[in-house]
């Protein structure tokens, strides 16, 4: 056995106590759901996880309900302090059952433990960090003082980082005062079940939090619920069509989260070793499924064939296998559905004369596997330059001058992440300047942060997510301006009394030239 | 940078004058502005996306047979060393009896590649081995590696270098470690450094025409960007080196997972380029068996897996030696024995 065969390291799944079956977490506790049970599997084995409640009408309108009444009694009553501590306790939860919570995350997704540990978990505790620090200090998150919250939040979220983009989702909307019916995707209940758990262990008021699990159709009952006040999705740009569809003429706020083709640009002043790991990163990260992955690869010309070749030598090195195994890079497809997906484009990809070409890799003989793939002679008229693809497949193309790489980049009907990979800090500055993407990174991919705000271009989807600007999807202005208007007006006495206290011989309207 | 400037992949003869290397990749004339306007073009590190990268390897979970495997490699690695002003016959006789076996209790336990001594102790290192003496020639046998060229500032005359060379080389040294003139390279006479490795080469010449081993320690510490150990290591290979070492473990910081993994992706597209494989050691710094199995996988996972063998690579250390034994006894028994259980040398 070679030293690259690193022995098996695989991670205990013995502190993981699942239960059997799960409900439908409503007012603070679980409770059986009037549809049939489905079964989550782990894509990796296609073994049987637990057995899943499915959301009838009738309980989502009990989840609403149960917001509703812990919007009215409790929840919007609280001071923005009482809530940040709620949401402090979430986050030390999270760090505390941190292990738990990835393996779970990688039994019931197929991402390889490794990210699920050192990224998914982490980011959700930061999020849950990040916003708590924010309950207590509405005033300032741009809506001017005494912003309002909206009311009850209906929030549905992709299975490709199902606890993340569940603490995307419940941080904000609980830090400014909302509460919240969550539905996870059907194929990743488990995390957010077991965030349930934390919910409890936390002592939320009940109602705040409520998870409702299903197939589409929970879905579409949640977000048209009449009692809903703000829908918030993150998924299919087909979906959020939907959706945004049936809710217009409501008086619902909208935010969507939706596909992408990412655009990652290397220039041939790039630092190349690290320009490949960027490769590497923005596109079989999460086995590819990332809204905002860099799918297409935009390479100066002078310098294609070297980056192929040298992307090539690092992805034999890629480790495609056990999700829960600690060595592991690359993990499972996360549906039967997804792969069949996956594996159609591909195949489109081949038949319109692109090459195809993936390391050799042993794949397991259950579960839903996919080789890493890369594409080259791609031309821009081709479905795989264009669709999403969401797996595991690079597209590369290739560019000419600044102008034709921004040019190309931004023609897409999507418009969620770009990356540029340059020495030349000047030129990385003039090409973000004029990529149409929500998100810009510069020598570096695919990093999160809860302080940045992220979200899309054109069908990339509306609003944003992180960072203060999140904080606005959940918050309307002070439904008084009279109140507004006399506080302004206070502040303006009071800088004025501060000028008299100077004895400076300055007038109000001297003072405001 | 696979290519010469002539398009073509360029084999080199080792056999031939050092500095071949050189005129061969940069195709031509071989000036201060060639050499300048190559080591330039070389492309640029993003410290961010390099530092990411080694904790990315440094992530990797080496168990069970692997870590077994990995342990007893990390020992036939280690250049065992002693480098200081206290240094007697005595001591490197000592050095030289752990070397030759690091666990008293286990003969099964393999030796270290090399000792590595100032040069006036060469004499000793080589009377204390005897027939032991020689990675290549005796079986089991280990090298004499002395550090040269006014170790460790390197601030002398290139006459006193040469001497401190040949010196080293004639008492028996196998490799020689040299420093290369920083103060030279920062201010960008990269020809003058160039030209003193090409020196020392040739100064590590035996009478019977083949040569000593040079390794070439940039000094890290004092090169502080990894652009500059980028070029540094590109300059020292070009003008023969047959290893870049990282520092002399008299400055911090010494050995990095960061700059050794640069330094290894120096080798890797050196080989690419001309099919021929340089060593990498990092010195200094190295101190437990978990830091060194890191090194071990950057290795394996940048330049290969066939790098990781005394001729390829090397670890620069003197007490990793003994957590690596506590380490593989802990494998072996099931629990841990302790510091009286490993000898000092």
């Amino acid at each position: 056995m070679s030293f690259l065969e690193y022995a098996p390291a695989p991670e205990s799944t013995a502190l993981l106590s699942l239960q059997s079956e799960y409900g439908l977490f409503i007012d603070g506790s679980f409770r059986a759901g009037s549809n049939p049970t489905f079964s989550t599997i782990s894509p990796a084995t296609e073994k049987h996880i637990a057995t899943i409640a499915s959301a009838s009408s009738a309980d989502v309108d009990a989840a609403v309900a149960a917001a509703r009444r812990a919007y009215d009694s409790t929840w919007s009553r609280l001071s923005g302090r009482d809530r940040g501590k709620y949401l402090f306790r979430i986050a030390r939860l999270v760090q505390e059952r941190a292990r738990e919570l990835a393996v779970a995350e990688s039994l019931d997704n197929g991402k390889p433990i490794k990210e699920s540990r050192d990224v998914d978990v982490p980011l959700v505790a930061a999020w849950f960090f990040y916003y708590a620090g924010w309950a207590d200090k509405l005033d300032h998150a741009g809506l001017g003082a005494d912003p309002r919250a909206l009311g009850v939040a209906a929030q549905v979220i992709p299975w490709n980082f199902p606890l993340l983009m569940l603490a995307w989702k419940i941080a904000p909307a609980l830090a400014a005062g909302n509460t919240v019916v969550l539905k996870p995707a059907e194929t990743t209940p488990l995390t957010a079940l077991l965030f349930a758990e934390i919910v409890q262990q936390a002592g939320l008021p009940d109602g705040v939090v409520n998870i409702i699990t299903g197939a589409g159709s929970t879905g579409r009952d949640l977000v048209n619920h009449p009692d809903v006040n703000k829908v918030a999705f993150t998924g299919s740009t087909s979906v959020g069509r939907e959706i945004a569809r049936s809710l217009a003429g409501t008086s619902k706020k909208l935010t969507l989260e939706l596909g992408g083709k990412g655009a990652n640009i290397v220039f041939d002043d790039a630092p190349i070793d690290e320009a490949v790991e960027g490769i590497v990163r923005g596109i079989f990260f999460n086995q590819g499924h990332v809204c905002c992955a860099g799918s297409r690869l935009l390479v100066q010309e002078n310098i294609h064939d070297e980056v192929v070749d040298r992307l090539k030598a690092r992805l034999s090195t890629l480790r495609v296998g056990d999700p829960l195994d600690k060595n592991t890079d690359v993990g499972a497809i996360n549906s039967a559905e997804q792969l069949a997906r996956i594996r159609e484009l591909s195949d489109i990809g081949e038949a319109e004369g692109a090459s195809r070409w993936s390391p050799a890799c042993d794949l397991p003989a259950d579960g839903f596997w996919f080789a890493p793939t890369i594409f080259t002679n791609v031309s821009t008229a081709s479905r795989i330059a264009r669709d999403e693809i969401f797996g595991p497949v690079l597209s590369i193309l290739s560019f000419r001058t600044p102008a034709e790489a921004i040019a190309k980049a931004n023609n897409t009907p999507y418009g969620l992440s770009a990356g540029i990979w340059s020495s030349n800090g000047s030129r990385v500055l003039a090409v973000a300047d004029k990529l149409r993407a929500g998100v810009v990174w510069a020598n570096t991919f695919n990093q999160f942060d809860p302080s940045s705000p992220f979200g899309g271009y054109k069908e990339s989807g509306y609003g944003r997510e992180g960072g203060k600007q999140g904080l606005a999807a959940y918050l309307a202005p002070a439904a008084s301006s009279r109140g507004a208007v006399e506080r302004a007006s206070g502040a303006a006495e009071i800088d004025s009394g501060n000028v008299e206290s100077l004895a400076l011989p300055i007038t109000n309207e001297g003072s405001s030239k | 940078m696979f290519l010469s400037t002539t398009g073509v992949l360029v084999t080199i003869d080792r056999l031939v004058s050092p500095a071949s290397r050189a005129t061969e990749v940069l195709g031509g004339e071989l000036t201060e502005s060639s050499l300048k306007s190559y080591l330039n073009g070389i492309s640029g590190v993003d410290a961010v996306g390099l530092e990411s990268r080694a904790a990315d390897l440094g992530s990797r979970s080496i168990k069970t047979t692997s870590k077994a495997w990995a342990l007893d490699r990390i020992i036939s690695l280690i250049d065992l060393t002693t480098l200081e002003g206290a240094d007697t016959p005595g001591k490197v006789r000592s050095l030289v009896a752990k070397g030759l076996t690091p666990d008293a209790a286990d003969p099964a336990c393999p030796r270290v590649a090399a000792v590595c001594v100032y040069g006036d102790m060469v004499p000793a290192a080589v009377e204390a081995l005897g027939a032991s003496h020689g990675l290549d020639e005796a079986p089991g046998g280990i090298n004499v590696a002395a550090v040269a060229t006014a170790f460790p500032s390197g601030r002398a005359s290139l006459a006193v270098k040469l001497a401190d060379t040949a010196d080293a080389v004639a008492a028996g040294a196998d490799e020689i470690d040299m420093v290369i003139d920083r103060g030279a390279f920062l201010s960008g006479r990269y020809g003058q450094v160039f030209d003193e490795i090409v020196a020392v080469k040739e100064a590590c010449r035996r009478s019977d025409g083949s040569f000593a081993h040079l390794k070439v320690i940039l000094e890290t510490g004092e090169l502080n960007t990894y652009d500059n150990v980028r070029r540094a290591s590109w300059l020292s290979i070009l003008a023969g080196g047959d290893f870049i070492k990282t520092s002399t473990g008299k400055v911090a910081p010494a050995a990095t997972l960061p700059v050794t993994l640069l330094m290894l992706e120096v080798v890797r597209d050196w080989h690419r380029l001309t099919g021929e494989k340089i060593g990498v050691k990092p010195a200094g710094g190295i101190r437990t068996s978990k830091d060194a199995i890191k090194y071990l996988v950057a290795v394996a996972e940048t330049a290969g897996e066939e790098w990781l063998q005394p001729h390829l690579f090397r670890f620069g250390a003197s007490s990793l030696l003994n957590d690596v034994l506590m380490q593989r006894q802990k494998l072996a028994s099931g629990h841990y024995s302790g510091a009286d259980y490993v000898t000092i040398d």
